[in-house]
């Protein structure tokens, strides 16, 4: 009775989404790179970027909407290292990946302790407030749950449908498939094989860092060490659960963040005779679950991971 | 047009003379934070020198950073030779710690030869186990170990704190979520009086050579490099690729799990989830650096170790943060990977004309 | 088409392709030496060398995937004067109307055959993709051709024959005035081959140019109008197609007396394995099997026929052990085969040549050592406690490379220095030097030049003297009918009863390669019919 009381409120699902917003740009732009044929383990550090750079532009007085364009500028930066690295050079994609995530993690921390040397607690911004859109916001339920959230959130939700239109729908989402099933398909017609790929995961790498930054500018309002914590790894997992759909990814994102929510309300109700961190494993160990559940059937692009050469068939 | 040609043998000054340079070139790159943090440049660098190699006690402290870093160095190595993605060695430093905390914290007793030898047993079975789990899910489902191994190092690390606010409490502890301290006849002894490096360095450094001879000279060493150069045509010769998975889950998850034993029963003496300021992930970089050589990480694990005495030394004497030498340690990582570009293909220019 | 339009008699003259004195080095090796080659309008040229006379460079060059060191290459523009081609390129080659059929497919097998035709051709930052207009562009080519195939299908689910339609219409759509076709035919029955000369004739008669390159000669006799010779890198001849002397021609591509392998008769022994009503299903056809039954003697080549894709690739991982029948059994030497397992098979006198030499033959960067002795590493002979004896490793790599005459900088050089043909080598005398009682060799000539394929057959004649059975799958045609025995065809997972070599008509071959057609008769117990009798 009380767990269908928890599915069935408003706040429940207003938390779900929220929790799922930053998941929805990471699965995304992970997608994007895959799609390509590039794994980019940089994720957890563009992530971790994006939260820090988006922060401290509006720390700095940039506005919210500059926070989250040099969030993504950020992104789009560490991405083209791991590009490079890894189309034209074709090293890697694994290890240039955990690189990204070490680079661009240390240089955050680095710069964020260097900007703020003595602060004993974050400093605060002005955050993203939640919409109040006349009338939406006001219908039963669905005005809570999901028109009350922030802007970045319906960012995301719009980007879902962009990606997949793109994706679908154009002649550039038509080269990025083809790119990443393969190359030489798309060098046979003329068109670039390394720009197409860089392109893919420079972009991708700008959302990933914009699901960072929603976490200090619409989740949060503040930088926080270790604030970031697996959910980009959580992201890489989710893609494959997604089977690089766009559509997918929103469900699995959503799914996720229902259990995410659903854990934490749980944890109030049973949390007396469970320790705290079983319910911190969750998430984790859900994600686990989800791989091991597509792993059968699920259909990696085919050219993900191989390096290709100009000129090689 | 820049065009990349690849080089049939790369020559000696190529192999070693690449991650010399790339680790200089990190070490350079240094000095761009350092000059926007406001900071001296020489003088930082000078402090930096000093804070690894300035004192017998520096000089202890660097080894004893390193003693971890050469276990979890070796971790990555022989996975990464068999193209199996461990990224998992924090996790599995862990589990290695609090299985050896869990034996060696009093529950039984015995002499030192007897102690120390059931604690490193311990805690290698437990790394090995927990790097065996994600293989078996890749070798049987083909599920991409990647993932897999990173979440389970938070997975793992909830768990020791679990278990530190739990069972493995010690009581004496005022509240704090440690574990109770490990005996000392399973304790590892410091090799220099009041110095903190003790035999555990000596233990990473007989790992190192062995796993150099377990790869270069044995059946399954052979069997190792086969599978992770060309895994198609290592089962088509009737090498068993799912074996020698598990050989190698087995021996770097133990490696792993050994420095966490090493870490408890040396250096700090009891569990605490802080133990590991990322032991895990830093030896992928001590492995990329070695170029996947187990001697090779020896030296890498010295450098990547020195980096993180000095540069903590250096920023508790001018204030610059110590980040910084994870920042190099990153840039080592990435320089060093360009650098494996350039010594296994030939870079040419040519001017882009039309030839009569 | 706009050329369709203008068919006339005077413009199939036209010159539309020009090669002068193009020179192409790797290193030392000079792969095009000074190569001169027109071709006009409607003019179907073939272009015939061995492996490795550097007829992939040079089109390579044409195409803008390598940029020659001397020599040039013009094109007549759409208004007929000739211009240089813009070097190192594609889509140069692809603006001046070059369009190019590698052997390889450049297909992204997850999208549809229209998507992969139109990849490109758009500007890539639109709204929308427009796949109307193309639609109906794609029906009047395919009208006019008989190139038909569906578009709408994701390219993994086409035959190779459709991918190559596929991939003609492709050129075809981004209107090429010249379609360069890399060994068309490898892939194809010879009914479908002579389907595909029909198409060629046809689009040349509206004023296509076509190259046709490919090593063997019988086939473009057929449908070629002139032959240019390559060999070493050099042109060697050119002559119109019906000056051409078969002979001579093919002595002209080798550069000498082909030695040619003769099976000398001989009476086949005991079975050596026997498959009876063997099914794997792996639910795709290239991977499955339906009912076999293979029977393969000591002494004797069976020869397994039929078009790649058809469960060849099943049928070699079953016999190397590296699967196992869903059901029916599987007989080595009258005793039912319960472990199956590379390891197993290959200690026990099972030698085994695989399909793709460099994927699954050898690890390049292990030692031309390692790599001979990989089968074996377990065995006492090469090793103590688990410590490799590397005297006795590279002695046996000193024998070998002087038997098999492998052509390396020595034992201890990594194996992916080797070239193709030594790669093959090094395998024949990984397998061959332990006296194996049953051979599986899975393509084990593709891609070799005469010489080295030469080699291969009297090896695999060799050992068939000695008594070894030998099951030899191959696309090649002229291989199988020069070497094996017996043969049987392969089509969508079932497996005709073994025919003798000597009773088979060509075109009868293509017929049931093409599953049109079934063996009409069982010879004499080649074939077990009923699995229960064998167990």
């Amino acid at each position: 009775m009380e767990i269908i009381d928890i599915l069935l409120a408003a706040s429940f699902w207003e938390a779900a989404i929220r929790i799922a917003t930053p998941l929805i740009f990471g699965v995304l732009g992970a997608l994007i790179c895959e799609r390509a044929g590039v794994l980019n383990l940089g994720i957890e550090g563009i992530f971790t970027a994006g939260a820090m750079a988006g922060w401290m532009a509006v720390w700095l007085g940039a506005g919210l909407w500059g926070g989250v364009l040099v969030a993504a500028l950020a992104g789009g930066f560490f991405g083209l290292i791991h590009a490079i690295l890894t189309v034209p050079l074709g090293l890697s994609q694994h290890v240039s990946g955990i690189g990204v995530t070490l680079l661009a993690t240390s240089l955050s921390y680095f710069t964020y302790r260097t900007a703020l040397p003595d602060v004993s607690s974050p400093p605060r911004i002005e955050p993203f407030r939640p919409l109040d859109i006349p009338f939406l916001s006001d219908l039963p339920f669905i005005g809570q749950a999901l028109f009350s959230q922030t802007a970045m959130t319906m960012l995301a939700l719009v980007l879902v449908f962009v990606t997949g239109w793109v994706l679908y729908r154009t002649p550039l989402g038509l080269a990025i498939r083809a790119v990443g099933d393969n190359p030489s398909s798309v060098e046979a017609q003329g068109l670039s094989v390394y720009g197409l790929r860089i392109g893919a995961v420079v972009v991708g790498s700008s959302l990933m860092a914009l699901g960072g930054a929603f976490l200090t500018m619409s989740a949060f309002d503040a930088f926080f060490f270790g604030m970031i914590n697996g959910r980009g790894w959580v992201c890489i997992a989710l893609t494959v659960f997604a089977s690089w759909r766009p559509g997918k990814a929103l469900i699995g994102a959503l799914l996720f963040g229902a259990f995410d929510a659903f854990q934490v309300r749980l944890q109030t109700e049973v949390g007396a005779f469970l320790p705290s961190q079983v319910f911190l494993m969750m998430p984790y160990i859900l994600s686990i679950i989800a791989l091991i559940v597509v792993a059968r059937k699920a259909d990696y692009p085919k050219a993900l991971l191989v390096p290709w050469f100009k000129g090689q068939r | 047009m820049i065009r990349f040609e690849p080089r049939s043998n790369p020559g000696p000054f190529l192999v070693y003379g690449v991650p010399i340079l790339a680790a200089t070139i990190a070490i350079l790159l240094a000095a761009i934070p350092l000059a926007l943090a406001g900071a001296p440049i020489i003088q930082a660098y000078g402090l930096m020198i000093s804070g690894a190699f300035g004192s017998v006690f520096s000089t202890s402290e660097m080894l004893t950073r390193a003693t971890p870093l050469i276990l979890t160095g070796l971790a990555a190595a022989i996975a990464f030779r068999a193209k199996l993605w461990n990224i998992g060695a924090e996790g599995q430093l862990y589990m290695g710690a609090m299985a050896a905390v869990a034996v060696g914290s009093g529950v039984i007793d015995g002499p030192s030869w007897v102690m120390i030898p059931v604690v490193i047993i311990a805690g290698m079975a437990a790394g090995a186990l927990m790097l065996i789990g994600p293989t078996l899910l890749k070798t049987r489902l083909g599920v991409d170990e990647v993932v897999t191994t990173l979440l389970l190092n938070f997975i793992v690390l909830l768990f020791v704190q679990m278990m530190l606010e739990g069972a493995l409490k010690d009581p004496m502890s005022m509240g704090w979520p440690q574990s109770e301290p490990i005996i000392d006849s399973a304790a590892f002894p410091a090799l220099l009086d009041r110095m903190r490096v003790h035999i555990g360095l000596l233990i990473a450094l007989v790992s190192a050579v062995a796993l150099a001879i377990f790869v270069k000279r044995t059946v399954w060493g052979f069997e190792i490099r086969a599978v992770g150069e060309n895994a198609a045509a290592a089962r088509f010769s009737g090498i068993s690729v799912t074996k020698t998975m598990i050989l190698v889950a087995a021996l770097s998850g133990g490696l792993a799990g050994l420095a966490g034993v090493s870490e408890v029963a040396g250096t700090r003496g009891y569990l605490a989830t802080d133990l590991s300021p990322g032991y895990g992930y830093a030896g992928i970089v001590v492995a990329m650096l070695a170029r996947l050589s187990p001697i090779g990480v020896i030296a890498s694990a010295l450098f990547v170790a020195s980096v993180f005495v000095g540069a903590d030394s250096m920023s508790r004497a001018i204030g610059v943060s110590s980040y910084l030498a994870d920042l190099i340690v990153a840039m080592a990582l990435l320089c060093v990977l360009i650098g494996g570009f350039l010594t296994r293909f030939r870079v040419h220019f040519d001017r882009k004309s039309a030839q009569g | 088409m706009s050329s369709a339009a203008h068919k006339s008699s005077e413009t199939s003259q036209d010159l539309l392709l020009s090669l002068a004195g193009v020179t192409k080095r790797f290193g030392p090796l000079v792969a095009n030496n000074a190569i001169d080659l027109t071709v006009h309008k409607g003019e179907i040229v073939a272009l015939l060398g061995e492996n490795g006379a550097g007829k992939t460079t040079l089109m390579n060059i044409l195409f803008g995937h390598y940029v020659a060191d001397e020599g040039t290459v013009t094109v007549a523009g759409r208004d007929g004067n000739l211009e240089q081609l813009e070097p190192g390129a594609p889509q140069a080659a692809l603006d001046a109307g070059i369009g190019m059929v590698h052997q390889h497919f450049t297909l992204a097998e997850n999208l549809t055959g229209l998507d992969n035709i139109v990849l490109g051709t758009e500007p890539i930052f639109r709204l929308r993709r427009d796949r109307s207009t193309a639609r109906a562009k794609l029906g009047e080519l395919m009208a006019g051709s008989g190139l038909n195939v569906d578009l709408d299908q994701p390219v993994h689910k086409l035959t190779v024959g459709e991918k190559q339609r596929v991939e003609i219409l492709k050129a075809l759509y981004r209107n090429a005035r010249l379609l360069v076709l890399d060994e068309p035919t490898a892939v194809l029955t010879p009914q479908e081959a002579d389907s595909l000369f029909a198409i060629l004739r046809k689009l040349a008669a509206t004023g296509l140019a076509v190259i046709i390159i490919a090593h063997k000669l019988a086939e473009v006799l057929a449908v070629s109008h002139r032959i240019a010779v390559l060999r070493g890198g050099a042109k060697v001849g050119e002559m119109k197609t019906s000056d051409a002397n078969h002979k001579s021609i093919a002595e002209l591509m080798v550069g000498r007396e082909v030695p040619v392998s003769r099976r000398t008769p001989r009476a086949p022994g005991k079975p050596v394995i026997t498959l009876a009503d063997v099914t794997i299903d792996r639910g795709d056809s290239r991977r499955s099997l339906h009912g076999v039954n293979v029977t393969a003697r000591e002494g004797e080549i069976l020869g397994i026929a039929g078009v790649s894709g058809n469960g060849q690739a099943a049928l070699a991982q079953l016999i190397a052990g590296l699967d196992k029948p869903d059901s029916g059994t599987v007989e080595i030497f009258g005793e039912k085969v319960t472990k199956f397992d590379a390891h197993t098979f290959a200690q026990n006198g099972i030698a085994r040549i695989p399909e793709d030499r460099h994927h699954d033959g050898m690890v390049g960067s292990m030692t031309v050592a390692e790599n001979i002795a990989i089968e074996d590493v377990r065995s006492p002979e090469y090793q103590k406690l688990g410590f490799l004896d590397f005297d006795a490793i590279r002695k046996r790599a000193e024998h070998a490379i002087a038997d098999y005459d492998v052509r390396c900088p020595g034992p201890d050089a990594p194996a992916r220095l080797l070239s193709g043909g030594n790669i093959q080598k090094l395998i024949l005398a990984r397998v061959l030097e332990k006296s194996p009682k049953l051979i599986l060799a899975n393509q084990p000539s593709r891609g070799l030049d005469v010489g080295a394929q030469s080699e291969v057959h009297r090896r695999l004649l060799e050992a068939r003297q000695g008594g070894a059975a030998v099951i030899l799958i191959s696309e090649d045609l002229d291989e199988l009918l020069t070497i094996s025995d017996q043969i049987a065809v392969i089509h969508a997972g079932h497996i005709t009863p073994a025919m003798p070599t000597d009773s088979i008509d060509r075109s009868e071959l293509g017929l049931m390669m093409a599953g049109q057609k079934t063996a009409q008769h069982a010879p004499d117990g080649t074939t077990t019919t009923n699995p229960g009798e064998t167990a």
